[in-house]
């Protein structure tokens, strides 16, 4: 079965003193969380489509997919965990409950705040994630890469052809994501807060797939402000 | 939702736009599968529309001839994957009379109005036709242009003589080809010619009754009724010799597209008492006729697959103009671009 987890479990933070988390914001007068999902409904690989929201903020969740008549059968609307990976364990262990897990299971994991996803980066997610242990989806680094170690110094800059800019989707095979994630330390899971990265560090092979430019995080107001303008600026020609 | 438009901006320069559009609607969401190029998307991707014609219709997303799968349908009537074809006429009213594509409010994508270069198309459901389950996809992408030519045999059986013995066929191009493979299929009695002026575009017309070059036409040749699908100039030539050759009474039926007005002998259309029966584009009806007859007579799709010339993957933006580029450069074929964006 393939699942999709939509990580709405900010509380918005870098959005400065904003009243809503930043899923919640309006992008062109409709909660950018709305947009998202809808760009997953219109799959129907996904058994069920997992919204792991804050505690808090559940019944907001819920009221919000009912006002915009998306609160399909197969929405589900689940607690969010303190960080990314324990998200997607609550994520995964709901799929557990009510499913069971199978070797061939597939979850496609989604920022809730990147609402510019397309069609082909699902499906190419989907298919990858069929074939691979973990896939990440990427564009090609455009700025160059320093790395300082001590936040004052140089301590290596990278060749920039082998550099990219993570972007989410990310998927894996659920059972294998499990197994890595109970095998890793306290400590080890305080700084891997990447899925990806786990997979990777564990030795597994995660495939590369494009993602696009314009599939930006909408994180701080600046972002919400550009994502805002790039929609109105399109000319109304249907 | 947040719905990527794949735009013309200038000629040969696609841009992404952005469209804010909800899935719940009054609208069947359709994931475009499989979309074919038109020589009126080539007009405008090459520039070759006059000026303020481009200022007025740019940015536009282009591409009219298409289809896809449903992938969402607020109202439950139509299964998630059933395959569709696009009707790309868009009326806003409704007349009894006046045919939906000859309305002059209605709209038509890919001409002043967004085409299906969309990662999803919204349509109502009367703007989408069911298609056989087990259909040729790349075939069925260029169902709107068979359509033109079966909403030109509609009216044509509506309005011509009843003596159908002979017709001839003008332009050896895809409509062409669409017109006599229809022509011989929906009257099988009757003598099919295509007069055409390449020899390896004419090698392609197996099923007709005789092929015949423009410059040797034999002298004493008659035709009962002729359809015109030179299109440009090559009307006017057409339209002269059609005249020259038909039988008094016959019908012309006029499918090429001229930019610029073409002349027409008068004198003879009157003496002949011709009838010029002009038709344009197509209607929900003529896809519904189309898709009756694919299932009628199912070698038609066979037939049609000779002249699907190139089928590229679209995946980037690049794709897309690689494959106006490769339809340009193609002398013979339709170009069908797989939709993978």
């Amino acid at each position: 079965m393939i699942y999709a987890g939509i990580l709405a479990g900010g509380k918005g933070t870098r959005m400065g003193n904003v009243p809503l988390p930043k899923q919640f914001l309006p992008l062109n007068d409709k909660p950018i969380i709305v947009h998202t999902i809808e760009k997953f409904i219109l799959h129907h690989e996904f058994k069920e489509i997992i919204i792991a929201t804050p505690s808090d903020w559940l019944n907001y969740t819920n009221d919000t997919l009912r006002k915009y008549n998306i609160d399909l059968p197969n929405i589900i609307v689940i607690e969010g965990g303190k960080e990314r990976n324990e998200t997607i364990m609550n994520i995964v262990q709901h799929i557990e409950e009510q499913h069971g897990l199978h070797e061939e299971d597939v979850l496609v994991t989604h920022d809730a705040v990147r609402p510019f996803l397309t069609h082909r980066i699902i499906q190419d997610n989907i298919e990858q994630g069929k074939l691979y242990p973990a896939v990440d989806t990427v564009i090609p680094a455009i700025d160059t890469i320093v790395e300082s170690e001590d936040h004052e110094f140089i301590s290596q800059i990278p060749r920039r052809d082998f550099m990219y800019q993570g972007q989410t989707p990310q998927t894996f095979k659920i059972n294998k994501f499990k197994e890595l994630y109970n095998q890793l330390t306290e400590a080890e899971k305080e700084i891997l807060t990447d899925a990806c990265k786990i997979f990777s560090l564990k030795g597994e092979t995660v495939k590369l797939v494009d993602g696009e430019i314009f599939n930006i995080k909408v994180t701080t107001p600046y972002d919400l402000k550009v994502a805002n303008a790039i929609i109105q600026e399109s000319l109304d020609n249907d | 939702m947040i719905n990527q438009v794949y735009r013309l901006v200038s000629p040969r320069q696609f841009e992404v736009t952005y469209r804010d559009q909800s899935i719940i609607s009054d609208k069947v969401v359709i994931r475009p599968t499989h979309l074919s190029i038109c020589a009126a998307d080539q007009r405008y991707y090459t520039g070759s529309r006059e000026k303020d014609v481009l200022r007025k219709k740019l940015p536009m997303a282009l591409i009219h001839e298409g289809v896809g799968e449903v992938v969402f349908d607020p109202s439950r009537k139509l299964d998630v994957g059933t395959k569709v074809v696009m009707v790309p006429n868009d009326p806003t009213e409704k007349d009894d009379v006046i045919a939906e594509n000859y309305l002059r409010s209605s709209k038509f994508r890919s001409s002043g109005y967004d085409g299906f270069m969309q990662d999803y198309v919204f349509l109502r459901h009367d703007r989408i036709v069911k298609l056989p389950s087990d259909i040729n996809m790349d075939v069925a992408a260029i169902t709107e242009l068979v359509t033109i030519a079966v909403h030109c045999l509609d009216r044509f059986e509506k309005k011509a003589h009843s003596r159908r013995d002979t017709f001839g066929v003008w332009g050896d191009g895809n409509l062409g080809f669409i017109a006599s493979l229809l022509l011989k299929k929906l009257y099988p009695e009757s003598k099919v010619i295509i007069f055409g002026k390449t020899d390896y575009k004419l090698n392609h017309f197996s099923f007709v009754d005789e092929v015949v070059k423009i410059d040797d036409i034999p002298e004493g040749l008659t035709i009962d009724h002729a359809i015109e699908c030179a299109g440009g100039k090559g009307s006017q030539y057409a339209v002269e010799q059609i005249i020259d050759v038909i039988q008094p009474e016959g019908t012309i039926c006029l499918l090429g597209v001229s930019e610029y007005p073409i002349e027409v002998n008068t004198r003879m259309v009157l003496e002949k008492g011709l009838t010029l029966l002009g038709s344009s584009r197509s209607g929900a009806q003529d896809f519904r006729r189309t898709i009756q007859i694919y299932q009628e007579y199912p070698e038609i799709i066979s037939y049609l697959s000779t002249i699907i010339g190139e089928t590229i993957d679209v995946r980037k933006i690049g794709d897309i103009t690689e494959a106006f580029e490769k339809d340009l450069s193609s002398s013979w074929g339709k170009t069908v671009m797989r939709w993978m964006i």
